[in-house]
This record gives C-alpha cells, sequence and structure tokens, in this order.
C-alpha cells in the first residue's frame, strides 16, 4: 500500500516551514547532534541514526548525510517500525507494516538518535522504545524531531528540536517531505473531522 | 476483514496486503533471540481441531504467541465436543467466553463458513484452518510467501500442482489465490483425482488440467505435490501406490526435466517415496521446510490483520 | 353435515363463475346462480379457480418416531392448507413402516385426525434394508389398503430383489415407486456433481447414478409386466429415459418435486443445509427440462416430498444435516410459478398433474375426481393472482425447513374441501 500521501497547500491551512527553511533546520540538528555525541576524529563511536516510518526514514538519511558531510564520518542509519507496538491499533482501521532496517552492526551498546517528524502526544516514542529493547540494548537513547508540536501525553522530550509549533488540538501538523509527497514543507492547518484521538492528528 | 474463510474472492490487494505483512515479520522476527511482539497482547485466540494436525495447530498457536496473544487449545476428543455438544453450541460457547478469534479445523466442507454466521452477532472472527474437501486459505497464503520469495512476483508464473485435486482443500485454495496473483496453474494427475466433474470449475478460473506429468514439468516454475491419502488407495482412484508412483511421483530423474530456477513445493507431510522422492524432497530447489517456517509469518500476518485493527465502527471507542 | 356454497368460484379457472352446492359430501349442483339453503354456509370466491383436492405421492409425515419434527395431526394441517385432500406417507418412519401394524397405525391416526386422507406407503424391504421383501401382500390386504410400496430415502439397488418386487406387486395392483440413486455411485455425496461441488468441496451426486437405476427398472418393469413408478425425478437424462421407456410401452409413471422444477444448486454457495435434499438440488438446464417434460406428460405428476427436520438436523454443518425440505404448504405456488404464469400448464393441467395422475397411480378411486356434480366435493379453491411471503415458523408443520424462506410467491390455496367438509379456509385449518 502506498503511503499516505498529503494534499497541496490549501485555502485554511498555512505554512510553517519552507523548503529552504527544512533544509536549514535538518544543518542544524546534523550540527547539534555533532557536537552532543562527540562526532569526530578520537571521539566518541558514531551514533546510530532511526528514523520512525513514514517520514522519520527519510529524515534519518537525510540527516546522517549533512553529519558525514560536516563531521567526515560516515553515519550508520535505518528504519523502525513501530506499528506492531502502538497501544492505539484497536482504535484505528488495518495499517500496513512498514519496514525496519537496522544498519549493520546492530545497536548494542551504541548511542541511537530516534528520528521522527513531529512530536506529539509522545506515544509513538513509547513504542519505539519498547521497539528498541526488543531488538538490543543501545547505551543511550536520543530523540531528533523536525517540530515538536506540544501537548504530551507521557513523559518524553525531544533532545534535538527543529522548531516548536505551539498548536491547539484541532489543528494538524503535515510534514511533507520530497522523498514521499514530492516537496518539502511543514504545514498547519485544522484537523480532517474524522481524525479524533490517540496520534491521528500529529 | 472479520474473518478468513476462504481464498476465493479474496482480492488482490488483500492477498497482496497480508503476504507484504508476513514478509516484514519474518523480516522483523529474523535473527531476534527474543521471538515476541506486544501486538496482540489481551486478545483470546482458540484453536477448534476436528481432525488431527499438529503442523498446523503448531503453526497457528506459535502465530499466535509470538504475537501475545493468549492461545487455548480445544481439540475434539477431550472436550464437549466428544459428549457430542453441536459445532454451533461449541463455538457460541467459545464466543461467550471471550474468544476474540476461533480457528477450526473440521472434517466437513462449509464448516467454517457456518461457524461465521452462527458468530455474526458476536465480535468473534473465524480463521478457516481447512474445511472438508473445500479450502485452507493459510497454506495457500504460505504457499504464495514461499514461491514469491523464491520467484518473485507470482504474475505470468506457472505452477504445476499435481495429485489428488478432487478431495484436496490445499489445491483449491492455492488455484483461487494463485490465479488472483497473475499465476498460471496446472493441474496435473489421473483422471480419477482430476475427474471432468472439475471442468466447469476450472474452466471459470482458466486453469488447465493434464495427464501427463512429464510435459509440464519443463516449462514449470514451481511444481506442488499433494498429499495422497491413504483412503485413496481403497477408492479404486488408481491400480496401485506403485503405478500411482510411476506416473505421478517426483523422482529424481523427473525432478530434472524442471528448469534450473523452478522450486519443488509439498505442504506436509509427505508419502516419501510414492509422492516425492526422498533426494527430491531434500535437494536444494525444495522449499518444503521453507514452507513450514513462513506459515507461522503467514499466520501471524492474518492473525494481525483480524484482530490488530479496530474492525467494527465503535469498538473500544 | 352443513350445506355449503361456493359463490363465484371458476371450476379449472375456465368459463363464467358459477355457485357450487355441496351437499351430504358430495357436489349437488353447479349453477350460475344459486340461493343458499337454510343454515348453509357460503365461501365467496370471487372468481377463484376451482379444482380437484390435490393428491400427494410423496410425503413424510415422521410420525412414528420423529414426532419433534412432524406429527400425523401437524403435517395433516400442512396438506390441507397446501389444497391437498389426500397424501401418501412414506414408509421411512421408526418403526418402519414394513408390516400391517405401522401402515394400519398411520392410517387410523390419519382418519381420526381427519383432515386429509392419509395413505401408508408400505417398505418394499424389511427395515428398508434391501435384503429381504417386506410382507407386501399383508400391508395391501389390511385396514390401510396399501397400494404403494417404495424404500425412498434408500434405493431398491440390488437388480433382483427390485425384479421380483415388482413381478409380486402385479398381484397386489400396487406399484413400485423407486427412490433412484445407485449407491455406489454415490457414496457420501453431498451435492450435485458438477462446478458448484467441485468448488464448494461437496462430495458429487452425479446424474448418472438416478439414470442408471431409471433406466435398469424401466427394462425390468418391461420385462415383468409391472407398474414402475419414479420418484423425485431431478435430471434431464432422467426425462430422455422416461421418454425412451414410456415410447416402447413401459408401465412407468414418474414425479417430481416443486424444489426441482425451481431451485437449482447455486443456492448451495452459502452452506446452509436448508438447501441439502436427495436427489440434490440440479443445474438451470435440468429444472427447465423438468418444466417441459412436466408439460408434456413425459413426467406424469408434482409429488412434494415434503421432508420436515428438526432444528438440531439442519442448524449444523453441512454434512451433517439430514437432506430434505418442507413442501406442503408451497407446492402450488411452485407449480404456479414455474408451470402456470409462464404458460406451460393451464388450470386443468394442473388438476391433472397435482390431483387426477397422483390419484390413478395411487389407486384412489374417490380422489383426482371431476369437478362435476354427483362427484365427491373434494376440492381446493386457488386465488391465483395473490400473492405471499413464505415464512418456516408461519408453516403449520412442527419443522421449519422451507428452502422458499423470505420468498414471495404466486398463487393461494383459500379453502379445501374433503368430501363436503372444510378443513381450511383462508389459511385457518379447522
Amino acid at each position: 500500500m502506498a503511503p499516505r500521501t498529503r494534499g497541496a497547500t490549501g485555502p485554511a491551512e498555512r505554512e510553517l516551514l519552507s523548503a529552504g527553511d527544512v533544509a536549514r533546520t535538518i544543518a542544524r540538528i546534523a550540527h547539534q547532534i555533532i557536537e552532543k555525541t562527540a562526532i569526530g576524529p578520537g571521539g566518541e563511536p558514531v551514533p546510530v541514526l532511526l528514523g520512525i516510518p513514514t517520514r522519520g526514514a527519510p529524515l534519518a538519511a537525510r540527516l546522517a548525510g549533512r553529519i558525514t558531510e560536516f563531521s567526515g564520518q560516515p553515519v550508520p542509519h535505518g528504519s523502525l517500525d513501530v506499528t506492531l507496538y502502538r497501544d492505539d491499533l484497536r482504535r484505528r482501521p488495518p495499517r500496513p507494516l512498514e519496514l525496519t532496517q537496522l544498519p549493520e552492526g546492530g545497536i548494542d551498546d551504541r548511542t541511537v538518535v530516534l528520528v521522527d517528524d513531529v512530536l506529539y502526544s509522545g506515544r509513538t516514542i513509547r513504542s519505539a522504545l519498547d521497539a528498541l529493547r526488543d531488538i538490543g540494548r543501545p547505551r543511550v537513547v536520543q530523540l531528533a524531531v523536525l517540530v515538536d508540536r506540544g501537548h504530551r501525553e507521557l513523559p518524553i522530550r525531544a533532545d534535538y528540536v527543529g522548531k516548536n509549533v505551539p498548536t491547539s488540538r484541532r489543528e494538524e501538523v503535515a510534514v511533507l517531505l520530497s522523498e514521499v509527497d514530492g516537496r518539502d514543507a511543514v504545514l498547519l492547518r485544522a484537523a480532517a473531522p474524522d481524525a479524533g484521538g490517540g496520534e491521528g492528528s500529529r | 476483514m472479520k474473518h478468513l474463510l476462504t481464498t476465493e474472492g479474496l482480492d488482490r490487494d488483500t492477498a497482496t496486503a497480508l503476504l507484504d505483512t508476513a514478509d516484514e515479520l519474518k523480516r522483523t522476527l529474523l535473527g531476534r533471540e527474543v521471538r515476541k511482539l506486544p501486538t496482540l497482547r489481551g486478545r483470546t485466540v482458540i484453536t477448534m481441531f476436528y481432525e488431527n494436525s499438529t503442523r498446523t495447530r503448531v503453526s497457528f498457536e506459535l502465530a499466535g504467541k509470538w504475537m501475545s496473544a493468549d492461545v487455548v487449545n480445544v481439540s475434539a476428543s477431550g472436550s464437549s465436543v466428544g459428549k457430542g455438544e453441536s459445532l454451533r453450541d461449541t463455538a457460541l460457547t467459545l464466543s461467550a467466553a471471550g474468544a476474540d478469534c476461533v480457528i477450526v479445523r473440521h472434517p466437513a466442507s462449509g464448516a467454517a463458513q457456518r461457524l461465521a454466521e452462527w458468530l455474526a452477532d458476536t465480535p468473534t472472527s473465524v480463521i478457516n484452518a481447512g474445511d472438508g474437501m473445500h479450502e485452507h486459505p493459510t497454506q495457500a497464503l504460505l504457499d504464495a510467501a514461499t514461491l514469491r520469495e523464491r520467484l518473485g512476483p507470482l504474475e505470468g508464473r506457472r505452477v504445476v500442482i499435481v495429485g489428488d485435486v478432487l478431495h484436496s482443500r490445499v489445491a483449491r485454495s492455492n488455484v483461487h489465490l494463485l490465479t488472483t496473483l497473475g499465476a498460471e496453474v496446472v493441474l496435473v494427475g489421473p483422471p480419477t483425482l482430476v475427474p471432468a466433474a472439475l471442468t466447469g470449475w476450472l474452466a471459470s478460473r482458466r486453469v488447465r488440467v493434464s495427464f501427463d506429468l512429464d510435459a509440464e514439468l519443463p516449462a514449470a516454475d514451481a511444481v506442488m505435490m499433494l498429499r495422497v491419502q491413504a483412503e485413496r488407495m481403497h477408492g479404486a482412484f488408481f491400480p496401485s501406490a506403485r503405478e500411482y508412483s510411476i506416473n505421478y511421483g517426483l523422482n529424481a530423474a523427473r525432478a530434472a526435466l524442471l528448469p534450473e530456477h523452478a522450486v519443488v513445493m509439498h505442504p506436509g507431510p509427505m508419502l516419501r517415496g510414492m509422492e516425492i522422492a526422498d533426494s527430491v524432497a531434500d535437494a536444494a530447489n525444495s522449499v518444503i521446510v521453507e514452507q513450514v517456517r513462513n506459515g507461522v509469518h503467514v499466520r501471524m500476518a492474518v492473525l494481525y490483520h483480524l484482530l490488530a485493527a479496530q474492525t467494527r465502527a465503535g469498538e473500544d471507542a | 353435515m352443513t350445506d355449503v356454497v361456493i359463490s363465484g368460484a371458476r371450476p379449472y379457472g375456465e368459463g363464467d363463475p358459477v355457485d357450487v352446492l355441496v351437499s351430504d359430501g358430495v357436489i349437488a349442483a353447479i349453477e350460475p346462480k344459486i340461493t343458499p339453503p337454510d343454515g348453509a354456509e357460503v365461501i365467496e370466491a370471487g372468481g377463484q379457480v376451482l379444482l380437484p383436492g390435490f393428491v400427494d405421492l410423496h410425503t413424510h409425515l415422521r410420525e412414528p418416531g420423529r414426532e419433534d419434527a412432524e406429527t400425523i395431526a401437524t403435517g395433516s394441517a400442512a396438506a390441507a392448507l397446501g389444497g391437498y385432500t389426500a397424501v401418501f406417507a412414506m414408509a421411512n418412519t421408526d418403526p418402519v413402516a414394513d408390516n400391517a401394524v405401522v401402515v394400519e397405525h398411520v392410517r387410523r391416526i390419519g382418519e381420526s385426525v381427519g383432515l386429509v386422507d392419509v395413505y401408508p406407503v408400505g417398505a418394499v424391504t424389511v427395515g428398508l434394508e434391501g435384503e429381504q421383501l417386506a410382507e407386501l401382500g399383508t400391508m395391501a390386504s389390511s385396514r390401510a389398503r396399501v397400494r404403494m410400496f417404495s424404500d425412498d430415502g434408500f434405493c431398491v439397488h440390488d437388480p433382483l430383489i427390485m425384479r421380483r418386487a415388482l413381478e409380486y406387486s402385479r398381484a397386489l395392483d400396487a406399484v413400485i415407486a423407486q427412490h433412484a440413486e445407485e449407491p455406489r455411485l454415490t457414496v457420501g455425496a453431498q451435492a450435485h456433481e458438477g462446478e458448484l461441488a467441485a468448488r464448494l468441496g461437496l462430495a458429487g451426486w452425479p446424474a448418472a447414478a438416478e439414470e442408471a437405476i431409471v433406466a435398469r427398472d424401466c427394462i425390468l418393469a418391461q420385462h415383468v409386466g409391472a407398474r414402475l413408478h419414479i420418484c423425485h425425478v431431478s435430471t434431464k437424462g432422467t426425462v430422455d429415459v422416461l421418454r425412451w421407456a414410456k415410447e416402447r410401452g413401459t408401465q412407468v409413471s414418474a414425479e417430481v418435486t416443486p424444489h426441482h422444477l425451481l431451485l437449482t444448486d447455486e443456492r448451495l454457495t452459502s452452506y446452509d443445509p436448508v438447501n441439502k435434499v436427495n436427489p440434490p438440488l440440479r443445474t438451470e438446464p435440468d429444472t427447465a427440462a423438468l418444466r417441459q417434460a412436466l408439460a408434456e406428460g413425459i413426467v406424469d405428476c408434482v409429488a412434494t416430498d415434503h421432508a420436515p427436520h428438526a432444528p438440531q438436523d439442519k442448524d449444523v454443518e453441512w454434512q451433517a444435516a439430514r437432506p430434505g425440505m418442507l413442501g406442503l404448504q408451497t407446492a402450488l405456488s411452485v407449480v404456479v410459478q414455474t408451470m402456470v404464469r409462464p404458460g406451460l400448464l393451464s388450470w386443468r393441467d394442473v388438476a391433472r398433474v397435482m390431483s387426477e395422475r397422483p390419484a390413478e397411480i395411487g389407486r384412489l378411486a374417490d380422489q383426482g375426481r371431476p369437478v362435476a356434480v354427483g362427484e365427491p366435493a373434494t376440492l381446493a379453491l386457488v386465488d391465483p393472482d395473490r400473492e405471499w411471503t413464505v415464512h418456516g415458523d408461519e408453516l403449520a408443520s412442527i419443522a421449519a425447513n422451507t428452502p422458499y424462506e423470505g420468498m414471495t410467491l404466486p398463487g393461494v390455496v383459500t379453502a379445501t374441501m374433503l368430501r363436503g367438509r372444510i378443513t381450511q379456509l383462508d389459511g385457518k385449518v379447522r
């Protein structure tokens, strides 16, 4: 099944980040990761970036690319599908599983940076932490997100935030990435009427 | 999707989604020390087997347990079934006791469909684990998963199914699923086991019948050997096991007629010697062990699609 | 007995409406206008069709043995509501009607119920086992006056036993009614052998298993000069065999059931055993051939094979279910739907296939008589235009296994009369 595509900009929405803003934000997060995890000659072992599908996966790939560019160090990256660990499966129609791809070398005793597009209730990240526990034992787990829109339901916070956006629960934050949606942008719009509850509205 | 009763009528998108999920589950669990996913925590799955079957029952049981469902096995002996309780009453009892899913194997064709009708007003799902001579949908799904793994997409691939087609639920489910997925199916066997009475149905699925196995093997991408049940040997379906083996057994010489890429399949349990030679069953192009392995992932995928998601409006609301 | 005037009825659906005076159990007068005698009951027919009461050569009343599915009383009520004035009660009861005691018992209860003449069918062989001839002569000369013998449910498959039964019955003016099913060709059979059975994984019941027995028995009957009746003809091939046998002078008659005229094996996809019957529902070419054969007289009559079954014998998986369906209250409607409306039968023909021929075959002198002055007032009044919707739990039988559940059918039997006694009026049994 194809990933849900997010439509073109409509009248009832506002652009939070342009394509250029998205690129600059990713570059900034890349620098922060290099600094915080001490990547560099003679530094700590490089972290492993794991993106949460759908849009976390290409974000992780882009971040890894920028980090390598800035630091000269190759950074392993992959994807971690958390569908099987979600606590809201029974509230929604059946969803296809997405790709889980761990980089060679695994995650044991490494610093793992989870990457997602939007941080909202925190439930997706909780599912990701459960999934991580089943596939290995990282030394440290950190979190990078492009947008933090607040309304946390669990004691979870991000280590790297591209942009903090105060939102109402009736709004939806849509991250568009060219790999999935054909262009880069972050939009704020009124939530679809049927998108109530859980991670349905992001 | 509330039930899985047949592969007949399963559309291509749904079948593909099930197979894709099975692939992802297999990849997810590959090399893990702890094969346990939390996905079906708190869900209760009951297997009801009115026929003996180690392989299918264990496969379903593992599928449920690896996804953290509570799995209870009911067998026809040692239960109220042995005391003459009807299938309907047993099903309603298990549903009332809290079964989210009943997996049924029954000697009567259509038993799973009847069960689904009796449980229509309950939230309980039904999975057909083999009903008489009718269907065995998860077997066909695991066969398709194995074929996809070895051959890639099935569109235009030719699968030769050999043996007792008349009595085989595996053959029926495979005819429907493989043709839905775009494969070409050829049925081979003695005319008593692939009788003219099947012609109308097979024509509707564009399936060809042949009585000559040697002629079909060189163009086959896969050959699937069906079980020949012992009782057929006394029903005048063929003169002797020896003659059956000579004409329709997959011996080494015959297997050599297959193209290099072709795979050999068998739903098990095998009658080595008569249906398939030892060396052929254990050869590199045999995927018989892989079929069993994929069976668990396919059944996990089915349980995931039936039980993990919201299936009825308002549930858990 | 009170006099009755049936006002404004059309005998055989022909001509202008007339008044029919029934007095002392016979038709006393048929006139354009009759002034009802004092105290007479008047049935306003409003131009409805008046026919001789129907005769069913093939009914399962289940008593003795399975009174949880049907009794002689409830079956008689169903018959009266369906326009029947005589039914032949099949022998496969428990105990089997293979001796004078059982057939006299059934006859006596039928008389005490009094809604319909119940004629017991005697078994051909002891216990329906096909091995030893039952005492046909004793049953024929008993109070039950048995004139039809059948192992229905089972085929008299041994050709020698069948030959002897046919030969022996000549002295009794009786007929052997054969359930034509070659048992070796139908081991475990569950459905018509064809596309549907192949797809549904149901063991096939081949048409050849019926046709082979019909051909064999026609040859045997011809050879020994006996009368043969073929129960529930279900295939096109059987029609061909019957045509051939009749052309060469064989004394063979045949019946077709309403369900084999209307329903096909397409219904089996639900696996609902309400559609399970023996012989099985066949294909559309078979129903077409059977309708044509009934119109031409190759098949002589309609018989219901009314077969009540308790829910625990039907609401199960297909393979475990008992074969058979209710038929008495729906027979006329199905005949109207399949034969009258398409123009294959006139109302006079309906009288022939549902009353006159079955009475002749069963040797009933006072049934299937003309609607005429001086004849017994054994009648059915039919509203050909009214339609009704079938609901199993509204039928008179204890069991509810009708395959027509929810179907709207044409033709309502508004009154039934047995020798001047109104047995049902407007759907109410008296």
